[in-house]
């Protein structure tokens, strides 16, 4: 389902923004990039805050700006919710009087999200009445996500909004992002440079390099395409999406069961039917041609060697289909070539993976 | 000593002239100081300096140059003339075109520095809450920068009080038109009536310091913090 089709192309003071994509209309989606790779200017493109800007932006079946035909509905008339790094709260006004501006300039018949309901979602009742120059910097950042929710967006925009954080506000702020994912259906662009808050939060995953997109898919095959992978280093991994199965207390662990099948991890604090998302770092995982007993390893899985790659003078990293035809989760693994020459690893070889270390994502 | 009926004239008189000038160089003030602190035009620099330039320019050149524009035989008088409207020299409006602007700059480097310190982030904030220009000027510009518009509307309210020197080029001296508080002063002293030039003098400087006073306890008040 794509609902949102974003054309740019401009020079803007020495910097070239050149991108086309289309991005699912529900969900999250990340706008990753390197500091200076064009992030922020393409979310403010989107929220008309570029005017020089030339393009074509559709959300749903609403045509936002379309200058080949005249068309380029300035800020205040796109109904965008914009959630900026520094949280921006107007110091004149009460929280209250802040979390109102927006909604107050919205048509009642528009409003789909209720004021108490954004208000408990970034948990802040006890605060509506304080000054907003009183809160803490992760106070008025989960008032700022309030405030841009109560406007009822057809997209909401946020551009790093965790990091002029420190740690422990953005304890405070995952939460309430979570909820917002789970609990409101409005297609979110996030901005991060941060792999693992991506991992974490995002669905759907724009590769931003200098101003033009690298690739724009769903975050399981951006993170295991391999050129973007291997520049990846130490992070490259995968993600799996997967559901608690069962706790075993004797030996303090989890099952979780995936589309790969099911995966043991450290005891975790969920109910079983919750939803886990998990971690694979392609160091973790090695490769075997038959399934080996007596292995101090839990986790492991038969797979499908599909592409491999040079990693660095001694490594190769490889990619590794799940059992479960096309559009099963990959992995990826990063052996030495020495082994990889040795197993005589090809594309198209039934192996087994080890998982060494799975890993629930957690901030 | 009682004041005279004439002081009281040049009192009253003093006050309106202060109070219509405000209120004008409010309406002319605002733009322009907005326009100053938000353009990126080459014209920027040349305009702010005919705005300033009343700081440093003797009152009686600005008064001999408005003599001569505003004058039967200057370009705008004989304009005015032609239009069947009376010249402006010695008359109260023509004071108040001469108070605004020789108060000019008292008005717009206040309301300058306040728009330029709000800087783009709060407007953009208001724009994708849904905010059209003016809505965003009314309701977070001009909050914002409260403490700018009250420096400047009391600076050009005691500016206007004290001027002298343009008032004797372009107003003279006629009572209940243009006999204004400073040239009664003045009058005073050239009869050797010290006692009479002693009350209306302390008097202003009482003013000046009651304002100026006011003036910086209400802006301690008001928004110190900056935006966040």
């Amino acid at each position: 389902m794509t609902s949102l089709t974003v054309r740019f192309a401009a020079e803007l003071d020495g910097f070239s923004l050149d991108v086309s994509f289309e991005a699912p209309g529900c969900g999250v989606t990340a706008l990753f990039g390197h500091s200076g790779s064009g992030k922020t200017t393409l979310l403010r493109c989107l929220a008309g805050l570029e005017p020089r800007v030339a393009g074509f932006l559709q959300v749903n079946d609403e045509i936002w700006q379309d200058d080949a035909n005249g068309i380029h509905q300035p800020t205040h008339r796109r109904a965008v919710g914009y959630v900026f790094q520094e949280a921006s709260l107007f110091p004149h006004l009460s929280v209250r009087q802040n979390l109102e501006y927006g909604m107050k300039r919205v048509p009642a018949s528009q409003r789909r999200v209720g004021f108490d309901e954004a208000v408990a979602l970034a948990g802040l009742p006890d605060l509506l009445e304080r000054s907003s120059i009183h809160l803490s910097g992760g106070e008025r950042q989960r008032a700022a996500i309030a405030r841009a929710l109560l406007t009822s967006p057809r997209l909401l925009l946020m551009d790093e909004p965790l990091s002029a954080l420190d740690e422990r506000s953005k304890q405070e702020i995952f939460p309430c992002l979570e909820r917002l994912h789970n609990e409101l259906s409005i297609p979110v662009i996030y901005v991060s440079h941060s792999l693992k808050e991506v991992a974490r939060l995002a669905d759907h995953m724009i590769w931003m390099e200098e101003g033009r997109i690298r690739a724009a898919d769903s975050l399981q095959r951006v993170l295991t395409r391999m050129d973007l992978s291997v520049e990846q280093g130490e992070e490259a991994g995968a993600i799996l999406e997967a559901k608690v199965a069962l706790h075993d207390d004797r030996y303090h662990l989890t099952a979780l069961d995936g589309r790969c099948g099911r995966v043991w991890v450290s005891r975790l604090d969920l109910a079983p039917g919750s939803p886990a998302r998990v971690h694979i770092p392609a160091r973790d995982v090695s490769i075997c041609l038959e399934r080996s007993g007596g292995s101090s390893i839990l986790n492991i899985w038969p797979v499908v060697v599909e592409d491999i790659c040079e990693h660095s003078a001694s490594q190769v990293l490889v990619r590794l289909r799940c059992d479960g035809g096309g559009d099963a989760p990959r992995l990826l693994a990063r052996i030495t070539r020495r082994s990889c020459t040795m197993l005589r690893l090809k594309p198209g070889l039934a192996v087994f993976a080890q998982l060494k270390s799975a890993a629930l994502i957690d901030y | 000593m009682p004041l005279s009926e004439t002081d009281i004239q040049a009192i009253w008189l003093t006050l309106r002239l202060a109070s219509v000038t405000t209120l004008l160089l409010l309406v002319v003030g605002t733009p322009l100081a907005w326009w100053l602190a938000r353009t990126r035009s080459w014209l920027k620099q040349p305009v702010a300096a005919i705005t300033s330039l009343p700081l440093v320019l003797p009152p009686t050149v600005l008064g001999f140059y408005l003599l001569i524009l505003l004058g039967p035989d200057g370009p705008v008088g004989s304009l005015m003339q032609d239009l069947g409207l009376d010249t402006l020299p010695f008359t109260f409006p023509g004071l108040v075109v001469a108070s605004m602007i020789y108060s000019l700059p008292f008005m717009v480097q206040p309301l300058q520095n306040a728009f330029a310190a709000i800087g783009n982030r709060p407007l953009e904030v208001a724009a994708t809450l849904r905010a059209s220009a003016l809505d965003r000027f009314v309701t977070i510009v001009v909050p914002l920068a409260r403490p700018g518009f009250l420096t400047g509307m009391v600076l050009a309210f005691a500016h206007t009080v004290g001027e002298f020197g343009v008032v004797l080029m372009i107003g003279g001296n006629i009572p209940g038109e243009t006999h204004v508080l400073s040239v009664a002063i003045y009058d005073h002293v050239e009869a050797l009536a010290y006692d009479n030039a002693h009350l209306l003098s302390a008097g202003l400087l009482t003013f000046s310091f009651v304002v100026i006073l006011l003036l910086n306890l209400l802006n301690k008040r008001s928004h110190p913090e900056m935006f966040r």
